[in-house]
C-alpha cells in the first residue's frame, strides 16, 4: 500500500512544464470490490501521443473508460485543460473534446459507412474534421459509403471508428487497444495514418497491449500493473529491461517500486 | 364471395393492428422494453380526444391535431421520467414499471369517466358509411381511412428513421448504447424521442380505435395490447412493415374465423399467433433471426 505514495510525486514533477491538456489525479476505479485503478496520476501535454502499456488486467482499459466518463471512480479527477470534468457524462465529455475509439472498435453494426460517420458528426466540435476530410485521408472509405459497417473487415471497422471519432473533432484522442484481433499489417498501416491526425491538432491517449508499437509511436509511457504505475517516462529515456520489469512487475532486476523513479530522474 | 369479404374486411382492420403495434415494436427495437401500458395510452388517447372535441368543438377529424402532439410529448416526460429511472436498473424492471402504470392507467379511467364505453364521432358519415362492391362485399369508409393512415404513418416513421438525424441516432442507439454516448449523443434523449414517436403513432391508434368501436377503461390492455402484440410477433419484432405485415395476417385470421363461426374470431387470430411462434418464432419478416 506504500507504492502508490511514491508513485504520486510522478505526477508533480512535471508540473513546471505547462498545464496539460488531460489531467487525472489520483484515480482510483473499483470493479464491484476489485480495485482495478489504484491512485493513478497522469498528464498528458497537448500535442502529444501518450501510451498506457500494461498486460491483461493492468487497468488500462479502465483508465481510459473512466476518462471517457464510462467509468465513475470511486476517487480522484479528470481535468480537460484545467477543468474538472470528473462529473460529465460520456456523451457531455465527447462534447468537451474527450473522445474514445472503444476497444473493439464497436461500430453501429446496421449504420452504414457513412452513417456512422454522420453519427459522430452529429455533435460535433467545429474543427478541420470533416466527413469529406475523413474520405480524403482514408480514400477507400468513399467508395464504400453505403455499405454496412458490420459487413467490413475488421481493419477496416477500425478505420471507420477512427474516422467516426475524428469527425467529432476531439481535442484529446483515446484510442483503446487498436491492435486487438488485427494482422500485424494492418495494425501497422493504421498506426502509419497517426502523424496525419496528429497533425490537425489533436493529442492521442493510448492504450496498447503490444509495447514495441507502444514505444514506436509514443512521446511518453506509463506502464500500469494491477492498476498502479509501474514505470513512467519517454521511450528513450527507458530500457526494455525496465519496461521488462514494469510490464510483468518482476522482482530482482527492477521492482516496481524501484523501476519508476529511475526515468523520472533521468527525465529533466 | 363472403370469404372474399372476410379477407378484405381482414386486410383492412389490419392497418388499425399495425397502428396499435409499430409504436411497441419501435420501443422494444431501440431500448428492449416491452411498454405493457402502451394499450392504455391509446386509450387514454382516445379519452383525451373526446374531451377536446367535446371543450373545443374542433371537428373530430381534426381533433389528432391536438391530441398526437400531446400524447408525444407525455410519451417523452414518460420515457424521461418513470421508465428511464426504471430501465436504469434492469429491463425486468421496466415491466413491473410499465404493468403498474397499466394498473393506475385503467383504475383512474374508471374512477373518473366510469366503466361505461365511448365512441368517437358516432354519428359523423365517415364512420356510418360504406360502400359495396357487387351485393356480398361491403366497406366502411372508415377502415379504408384507417388502413391508409396506417400506410402513410409507416411510411412517415420509415422516413423518419432512415433520412433524418435523429433517426439515425435512434438507430445508432439501438445498435451500440455505450458507442452513441462516445460520439456525443444521450441515448436518454434519443430514448425519449422514440417513446413520443412511439406515442405519437398510438395516439392515433387509440382514436382510429374508438371511431371504429368503443373505448372503455379495459379496452387498453385486453384488446390494443393484445393485438398489438400478436401483430408484432407474426410480423416480427422489430420490424416496421412487418407490424402491417403482422395486422394484416391477425386481422385475415380473425374474419375468417368468424365467418367460420362468429364466435371463433378472436380464437383464430390467437391460433395463428402460436402457429407463427412455433413455426417461425422470429416472426415473418424478420431477417434477424438471432437477435
Amino acid at each position: 500500500m506504500t507504492e502508490p505514495a511514491t508513485s504520486a510525486p510522478a505526477g508533480d514533477y512535471r508540473a513546471a512544464d505547462g498545464t496539460a491538456l488531460l489531467e487525472v489525479r489520483d484515480l482510483i476505479v473499483h470493479h464491484g470490490q476489485l480495485r482495478a485503478l489504484d491512485g493513478i496520476s497522469l498528464r498528458v501535454l497537448a500535442g502529444e501521443v501518450y501510451a498506457i502499456i500494461g498486460a491483461n488486467g493492468a487497468g488500462k482499459s479502465t483508465l481510459l473508460r473512466t476518462i471517457a466518463g464510462l467509468h465513475q471512480p470511486t476517487a480522484g479527477t479528470v481535468l480537460l485543460d484545467g477543468e474538472d470534468v470528473t462529473a460529465l457524462r460520456p456523451e457531455r465529455r465527447a462534447r468537451h473534446g474527450i473522445v474514445m475509439v472503444p476497444e473493439g472498435r464497436r461500430l453501429f453494426a446496421s449504420l452504414s459507412v457513412e452513417e456512422n460517420l454522420k453519427v459522430g458528426a452529429a455533435y460535433a466540435r467545429p474543427g478541420p474534421w470533416t466527413i469529406e476530410r475523413v474520405y480524403e485521408t482514408f480514400d477507400w472509405m468513399r467508395d464504400r459509403r453505403g455499405q454496412r459497417a458490420g459487413q467490413l473487415s475488421g481493419g477496416e471497422q477500425q478505420t471507420v471508428a477512427i474516422g467516426r471519432a475524428l469527425v467529432t473533432n476531439p481535442r484529446v484522442l483515446l484510442l483503446d487497444e487498436l491492435s486487438l484481433g488485427l494482422a500485424p499489417v494492418i495494425v501497422q498501416r493504421i498506426y502509419g495514418m497517426l502523424p496525419q491526425i496528429l497533425a490537425t491538432g489533436l493529442t492521442v491517449l493510448l492504450v496498447e497491449q503490444d509495447v514495441s508499437q507502444a514505444l514506436r509511436v509514443a512521446s511518453r509511457i506509463q506502464c500500469l500493473l494491477e492498476g498502479r504505475t509501474t514505470l513512467e517516462g519517454s521511450p528513450g529515456d527507458v530500457t526494455a529491461e525496465q519496461v521488462e520489469a514494469a510490464y510483468f512487475g518482476l522482482a530482482g532486476t527492477a521492482a516496481p517500486g524501484a523501476a519508476s523513479p529511475a526515468p523520472e530522474g533521468s527525465d529533466p | 364471395m363472403a370469404w372474399v369479404n372476410a379477407i378484405i374486411q381482414g386486410v383492412l382492420t389490419g392497418g388499425l393492428y399495425a397502428l396499435f403495434a409499430c409504436g411497441l415494436s419501435l420501443l422494444f427495437g431501440v431500448m428492449k422494453v416491452v411498454n405493457l401500458a402502451h394499450g392504455d395510452l391509446a386509450v387514454v388517447a382516445g379519452y383525451v380526444a373526446i374531451g377536446v372535441i367535446t371543450v373545443t368543438h374542433i371537428p373530430v377529424l381534426w381533433s389528432f391535431i391536438i391530441v398526437v402532439p400531446v400524447m408525444a410529448a407525455a410519451g417523452y416526460a414518460l420515457q424521461r421520467s418513470l421508465i428511464q429511472r426504471a430501465l436504469d436498473r434492469s429491463v425486468l424492471t421496466t415491466l413491473m414499471v410499465t404493468f403498474g402504470l397499466s394498473v393506475v392507467i385503467e383504475n383512474g379511467l374508471l374512477q373518473f369517466f366510469t366503466a361505461n364505453s365511448r365512441g368517437i364521432g358516432a354519428s359523423l358519415g365517415l364512420v356510418q358509411d360504406s360502400f359495396s362492391i357487387g351485393s356480398q362485399i361491403q366497406i366502411a369508409y372508415l377502415l379504408v381511412v384507417i388502413f391508409a393512415v396506417a400506410v402513410v404513418v409507416l411510411l412517415g416513421l420509415q422516413y423518419f428513421l432512415s433520412k433524418s438525424r435523429y433517426g439515425r441516432l435512434i438507430r445508432a442507439v439501438a445498435d451500440d448504447q455505450e458507442a452513441a454516448q462516445l460520439a456525443g449523443a444521450d441515448y436518454r434523449h434519443v430514448f425519449g424521442i422514440a417513446a413520443a414517436l412511439a406515442m405519437g403513432t398510438v395516439a392515433l391508434g387509440g382514436i382510429a380505435y374508438g371511431m371504429y368501436s368503443q373505448l372503455d377503461p379495459t379496452t387498453g390492455t385486453d384488446t390494443i395490447l393484445l393485438f398489438a402484440f400478436a401483430a408484432v410477433v407474426i410480423g416480427g419484432l422489430g420490424s416496421l412493415w412487418g407490424t402491417l405485415l403482422g395486422g394484416v395476417v391477425l386481422g385475415v385470421a380473425q374474419q375468417v374465423g368468424a365467418q367460420i363461426n362468429i364466435s371463433y374470431e378472436v380464437l383464430a387470430g390467437y391460433i395463428v399467433f402460436l402457429a407463427v411462434l412455433i413455426i417461425r418464432p422470429q416472426g415473418l419478416t424478420s431477417r434477424r433471426a438471432q437477435s
